[in-house]
């Protein structure tokens, strides 16, 4: 028989080996995945993790793991402050879109007029409007105890008509000959997220998500609020017990991914989308949190993460165009990931013992 | 009388751990025998292979003559094994005769089984109305409701597991009452407890455990609990002293402190007014759940109330969070050690920040010393003697009474203006006990005010100047504790909450 028995501590090995573990199983159900849909399993592995970094066509495909990481990552760092103290923003999906919309919203308001500070004001917009989405769980969490993982992901829907009815109504490009969408950003110079180095795919949001990751860090690890943070999440009653304000708390983590939520959808349509479309939610808001979780809420796992996140959306495109697999494959392979880490991170906190026979405790 | 039921090398181990180690002794008939001994000392394992809950690696048992080999606790009751459980199994919403026909393997119609309710009851001095709710019943009626059951299957022994631990002195007596009406009949107690006074009062025989191990048998009537005591724990005892100074000017004050409590099932505070003084020890006894926890919230900052009915040194403070308070130098340290004074997974550095963050400066600007905390947290471990590799583990990988000492020192290391505790020495072996005591005298007779909220009688009497007792939310008046009978305590503590002794 198969027991499990709680360790006395968490296992720091296991901490840093269930991420690894879960990838290696992810591939062997994944492989069985594909072979059922009569693939070669090695070779669409291959395409996946292999082919986007290392093959002939890598030169074209590395600067799109920066492109689809950053915000992957901006997004991860700050639902992972919430996830640390059990406040669960599913949310961030509709923040994305609702910071795009704002951020967006202020290029095309003063269109065409060209300021240094332009870029900067939509960086601060898409925050503003990306904490704002999120306040509304926060305050309602707060004055009336609803339950913000609903609250939160129904705001998703919400955002995404909102989106819709931008992009054929308020935002709609008016020399767009009445196609949905709004101006591309692209060609508008003091509002584009350019590349900074041109073909490395490095633009602004790459930058921002470098500073989440090293601000969240210092904030978990150096500061008082980190500490309150962690210790909410561990142990709620000692926290009111050490002091932290509850409502505090709630307000500064669903604000906190809110905002982070909000830019990295203005990066993306400043940069790489360039426009405010219908079809302009990707999915990011949903993927970061399974980026925060294979990040094992830590601020360089979520780092690290958010790569092979990236890797997997590429290199699930490439497997799509190059061998046929339909794209909801893909996705039940990324899913899978999350589904594997939540599975074997019980051997953290307990190991796996056999027994010869059922004993009555 | 013969002998009842005799345990040969009982030895059981589990991992890591040896919980019996070849224990062997006799129960007689119409005996109470007590078990004593600190907690880990093996006690309940050894009880739970009586009971058939656990299966002994080695040794044997007989009962009257028979091998007795119990592999589950249906076949304990058939030979005529019975216990009652230091916790209650009892569903709230159903009433006596429901909840005790739960447990029977054949119940019989309600209506024959409450007549025998009734009649076993009256026989032992148990009233007990079968039709009432469980839900209304207190903590010692509850208890009468698991010894019925018991009762009803006819036992030769009956094994009880710290049953005063819930009862007010009041009550305590109505049960030995019971218990010696028992004997008279025949029936074996084995009664599990470390209360020596109690044992000595009630007890016949005594088997003394340490580390697993019988370390010896005693008449208890012919041996003073002091040396009962160092037979536990194996080590001279010393006592706590005090210097016994003049009390100082008043330091905290509650006037007419009512708070509904957070919790649904939890008890809210009736207008409880009280003050201690610079120096003094103030003693707050009372049965488990009867407010301790509301107060010890109140005066923690964890529950706010108007600015006035807490007062420091002349200072407003009901308003204040946790933080501003310990800042003003009112210190707590809750009764749950794990989640609610100390967070389970972080480890001892992190959990000396947890309080000492204000008094210990172990923060700038909101930016951590780490460096510090770490010597903080050494500092603990070191003058409370904590057993731990280091202040790197986690709080949940210590021992509770090792924890119990972390959590205390961390609090009288900072040095309180008023220091308030709650259960200071639950769970915690003799040695470690004295030696808590003897810390927080110390520190009132620096000059700090104490509050010890404590359901041990004996620990408060040997501490206190002053001593109350909390009753359904409610403050008795406070009296100097020199002097007090154990019939004031238990009537302070709300007497014995509306049970009295059937006349047979």
């Amino acid at each position: 028989m198969i027991r499990l028995e709680k360790r006395p501590q968490p296992s720091q090995l296991w901490t840093y080996l269930t991420p690894v573990l879960a990838v290696l199983l992810t591939m062997i159900a994944g492989g069985a995945l594909f072979a059922f849909l009569g693939k070669d399993p090695f070779e669409a592995i291959r395409t996946i993790f292999w082919d986007p970094l290392f093959s002939e066509f890598a030169f074209y495909y590395r600067p799109q793991l920066l492109v689809k990481g950053a915000p992957l990552v901006l997004i991860a760092i700050g639902l992972s402050l919430g996830f640390r103290a059990g406040i669960w923003n599913i949310g961030a999906e509709g923040q994305y879109i609702v910071g795009a919309i704002c951020g967006a919203g202020v290029a095309l308001a003063l269109y065409p007029m060209e300021a240094f500070w332009l870029f900067p004001a939509m960086v601060i917009a898409g925050a503003l409007g990306g904490m704002l989405w999120a306040m509304i769980p926060a305050l309602l969490k707060v004055k009336f105890g609803t339950n913000e993982i609903l609250v939160s992901l129904m705001l998703v829907y919400v955002a995404e008509n909102l989106l819709a009815s931008m992009a054929v109504g308020l935002l709609k490009n008016p020399e767009g000959f009445g196609f949905p969408g709004s101006r591309n950003l692209q060609q508008y110079p003091s509002a584009h997220n350019a590349e900074l180095i041109t073909g490395s795919g490095m633009h602004w949001g790459v930058v921002a998500a470098l500073i989440a990751v090293i601000f969240a860090y210092v904030l978990l690890n150096r500061h008082m609020l980190g500490f309150h943070i962690r210790l909410t999440g561990e142990a709620p009653r000692a926290a009111r017990f050490a002091g932290v304000r509850p409502a505090r708390l709630i307000l500064f983590c669903l604000g906190t991914s809110g905002a982070l939520a909000g830019m990295a959808g203005l990066f993306e349509v400043s940069g790489p989308s360039g426009q405010i479309g219908i079809d302009f939610g990707s999915g990011y808001g949903f993927t970061a949190i399974i980026v925060a979780f294979l990040g094992r809420l830590h601020p360089v796992g979520i780092l690290l993460a958010g790569g092979l996140m990236a890797l997997t959306y590429i290199g699930g495109e490439i497997a799509q165009s190059n061998l046929g697999l339909p794209s909801s494959a893909i996705q039940l392979f990324q899913g899978m990931l999350l589904f594997f880490l939540l599975a074997v991170d019980v051997l953290t906190n307990f190991r796996i013992r056999l027994t010869n026979k059922a004993e009555v405790a | 009388m013969g002998t009842l039921l005799s345990l040969r090398g009982l030895t059981k181990a589990y991992p890591g751990v040896i919980a019996n180690s070849d224990v062997s002794f006799d129960i007689q008939e119409g005996e109470v025998h007590a078990l004593l001994g600190e907690n880990g000392a093996g006690k309940s394992t050894l009880v739970k292979m009586i009971y058939g809950l656990v299966k002994p690696d080695s040794g044997q048992m007989t009962l009257r003559g028979q091998p007795y080999a119990p592999a589950e606790p249906r076949m304990a009751r058939a030979s005529g094994v019975a216990m009652v459980f230091q916790h209650f199994s009892l569903f709230e919403a159903l009433n006596v005769a429901e909840n005790i026909a739960l447990g029977m393997e054949n119940p019989p119609k309600m209506r024959d089984l409450a007549a025998r309710i009734k009649d076993v009851s009256e026989t032992y001095g148990l009233p007990l109305d079968p039709y009432r709710t469980v839900g209304d019943l207190s903590a010692g009626e509850r208890q009468r409701v698991e010894i019925i059951r018991c009762l009803l299957q006819d036992p030769r022994l009956l094994i009880m597991d710290e049953p005063t631990s819930v009862l007010t002195p009041q009550e305590v007596d109505i049960l030995f009452q019971t218990l010696r009406k028992l004997t008279a009949e025949g029936v074996a107690i084995l009664y599990i407890s470390h209360k020596l006074e109690e044992i000595r009062t009630l007890c016949d025989t005594a088997t003394i455990l340490r580390l697993g191990k019988k370390v010896g048998t005693c008449i208890p009537r012919e041996v003073s609990a002091r040396d009962m005591a160092e037979m536990m724990v194996g080590t001279t005892l010393h006592v706590p002293e005090r210097a016994g100074g003049d009390l100082g000017p008043v330091l905290l004050e509650l006037t007419d402190l009512s708070v509904k409590s957070p919790s649904e099932f939890g008890t809210s505070l009736k207008g409880i007014t009280l003050q201690v003084r610079s120096g003094e020890v103030l003693g707050l006894g009372g049965v488990a759940g009867n407010g301790q926890d509301e107060l010890l919230a109140a005066l923690s900052g964890e529950i706010l109330t108007t600015p006035n009915t807490v007062v420091m040194e002349g200072q407003p403070i009901g308003a204040l969070g946790p933080t501003a308070r310990r800042k003003l130098g009112l210190l707590t340290a809750p009764e749950e050690r794990l989640g609610h004074a100390a967070a389970p997974d972080m480890s001892l550095t992190e959990n000396a920040l947890l309080t000492g963050s204000v008094r210990q400066g172990l923060e700038s600007n909101g930016f951590l010393k780490w460096t510090k905390t770490r010597e903080f947290a050494e500092e603990i471990i070191a003058k409370f003697d904590v057993r731990t590799p280091g202040p790197g583990n986690a709080a949940r990988s210590l021992s509770g009474g090792n924890l119990q000492k972390f959590v205390i020192g961390r609090e009288v290391l900072q040095l309180p203006t008023v220091l308030v505790v709650n259960q200071p020495t639950w769970g915690v072996d003799a040695a470690a006990a004295t030696s808590i005591r003897q810390a927080l005298l110390d520190l009132a007779a620096g000059g700090t005010a104490v509050i010890v909220i404590s359901q041990d009688l004996d620990e408060l009497m040997e501490i206190s100047d002053h001593f109350g007792a909390l009753n359904e939310g409610r403050l008795s008046d406070i009296r100097p504790a020199r002097g007090l009978t154990v019939d004031e305590i238990g009537l302070m503590m709300g007497g014995a909450h509306g049970m009295e002794v059937a006349h047979v």
